[in-house]
């Protein structure tokens, strides 16, 4: 054990896993809204929106998250018009291209999350509210999200541990994030036993966090 | 569509040979994972609380550090350590270990550290007069998990099961930063020789899909089978 070493890595690691966090926090947000969006998509009557809601979340579930991130940083570089297009100074970033790739994946999952928790709603309470004179809108904002918010938290909050796991993905489009220095300080010392432990120690860390945070919620919102 | 053709000329037979070689890790992944379960399951269960520990240290640091880590600590660490076990019997030749072997290793301890919630959960799901049932019966301890114990598991494991096998199938695609020549790995190669990044790997997102769609129709008729009989 190269103890020297761990102390020395840790303000380095602890500095990337800052990196890590903010892929995390701004993929999240975009995420939930694109969650939010097919969710009420896949509710939809219509077949065809239905379908297509269907299809983004199945396409982004079945296939792996490197694939979807080397598409899209590697991929549509290729696509002459958008080469030229206002596009390529957030596109020929990798930091904005591994955003769009964990927010695209993150959305699919969520809007299963979400579907399934507006579908668990019990009809009467909907009812009750159509009863009452309330608006369909009102009803919506009122009542279904915040019931299929609180529904949904506990399979969220996997979600959200998930999708922290899978920001280390962006150490392949070359940023440096926890990942990212925990591989390079491995490949420069060859002691990968000591780096992973500090490494995995501060992910172990922020799942803790995010896992008790989660908990809180859970029984605040509580009924 | 040439670029996929078999032969010299084209990807094809490399790629379908990439798309064998996941296959093959997925499943032994999966397998090496199974033993993984069955070691830490009955940890899990056990009545003592050291081995409890034990158990739920592996099952909480596998799933709370990234599967790219597991392997990054398996790829530059995972030949060190042979080596060192190696040296202690005489042995200091360098050895290497090939990227099959840590890959599937790598996946296979991550896939059995969900494997061995799955299997606590739907053990313990299963109706405690179930197990009191058999030992007034007079059955034995291996008799009693093989015919009472493990097919009411597997009909209520199943279903977790099989995310765990797309989980592992997608994982898989990690490998290819060791350089295992699977579905990721030979897109990469096949994208830059060809300069058309864009096709080759949505052609391997293509292959992926294929992948969790023939396989999850196969485990639905795993899972009725199964569930006979209720």
């Amino acid at each position: 054990m190269d103890f020297e070493l761990m102390i020395n890595s840790f303000p380095k690691l602890l500095n990337a896993a800052v990196v890590t966090l903010k892929l995390l926090s701004v993929s999240l947000i975009v995420g939930l809204f694109i969650g939010l969006l097919f969710a009420i998509l896949r509710l939809n009557k219509n077949i065809f929106i239905n379908k297509f809601a269907y299809g983004y979340s199945y396409v982004f579930r079945g296939t792996p998250l490197l694939v979807q991130i080397f598409i899209i940083y590697f991929g549509l570089g290729q696509i002459e018009s958008l080469r030229y297009s206002f596009l390529w100074l957030i596109l020929k970033e990798p930091y904005w291209c591994a955003i769009i790739a964990f927010a695209l994946n993150t959305g699919a999952y969520t809007s299963e999350i979400l579907r399934s928790a507006f579908q668990t709603i019990k009809p009467g309470i909907i009812e009750a509210g159509k009863s009452l004179g309330i608006s369909n809108k009102i009803i919506f904002y009122k009542v279904q999200i915040p019931i299929a918010i609180r529904q949904s938290l506990p399979a969220y909050g996997n979600e959200i541990i998930l999708m922290l796991k899978g920001t280390s993905l962006a150490s392949t489009v070359t940023l440096m994030d926890l990942t990212g220095v925990a591989k390079y300080i491995i490949s420069t010392t060859f002691k990968p036993i000591e780096v992973f432990i500090v490494a995995g120690g501060i992910y172990l860390f922020m799942t803790f966090i995010i896992h008790n945070l989660i908990k809180f919620l859970e029984k605040k919102y509580s009924y | 569509m040439e670029l996929l053709a078999f032969g010299d000329t084209g990807w094809g037979d490399e790629l379908f040979r990439a798309t064998l070689m996941t296959i093959a890790v997925s499943i032994t992944a999966m397998l090496i994972g199974f033993s993984f379960a069955a070691i830490f399951t009955p940890l899990k269960l056990s009545k003592f609380k050291f081995l409890n520990l034990i158990a739920n240290i592996y099952t909480t640091v596998i799933r709370g550090v990234p599967e790219l880590l597991v392997i990054y600590l398996f790829f530059f660490g995972g030949s060190g350590a042979i080596m060192f076990v190696a040296s202690m019997f005489g042995y200091n030749e360098y050895i290497e270990i090939n990227a099959f072997v840590t890959g599937s290793f790598a996946i296979g301890i991550i896939s059995g550290a969900y494997s061995t919630e799955v299997f606590r959960g739907a053990i313990q799901s299963i109706d405690k007069g179930q197990f009191e049932a058999a030992k007034v019966l007079g059955f034995s301890k291996f008799k009693q998990f093989y015919k009472i114990v493990l097919p009411q598991m597997l009909r209520l494991a199943i279903p977790n099961l099989s995310n765990i096998w797309q989980i592992t199938l997608k994982d898989t695609s990690l490998i290819s930063v060791t350089g295992l020549v699977e579905i990721m790995r030979q897109s990469y190669i096949a994208a830059g020789s060809t300069r058309d990044p864009l096709f080759f790997y949505s052609f391997a997102a293509v292959l992926y899909l294929s992948l969790t769609f023939i396989s999850m129709k196969l485990i639905n008729k795993l899972e009725v089978k199964y569930s006979r009989g209720y």
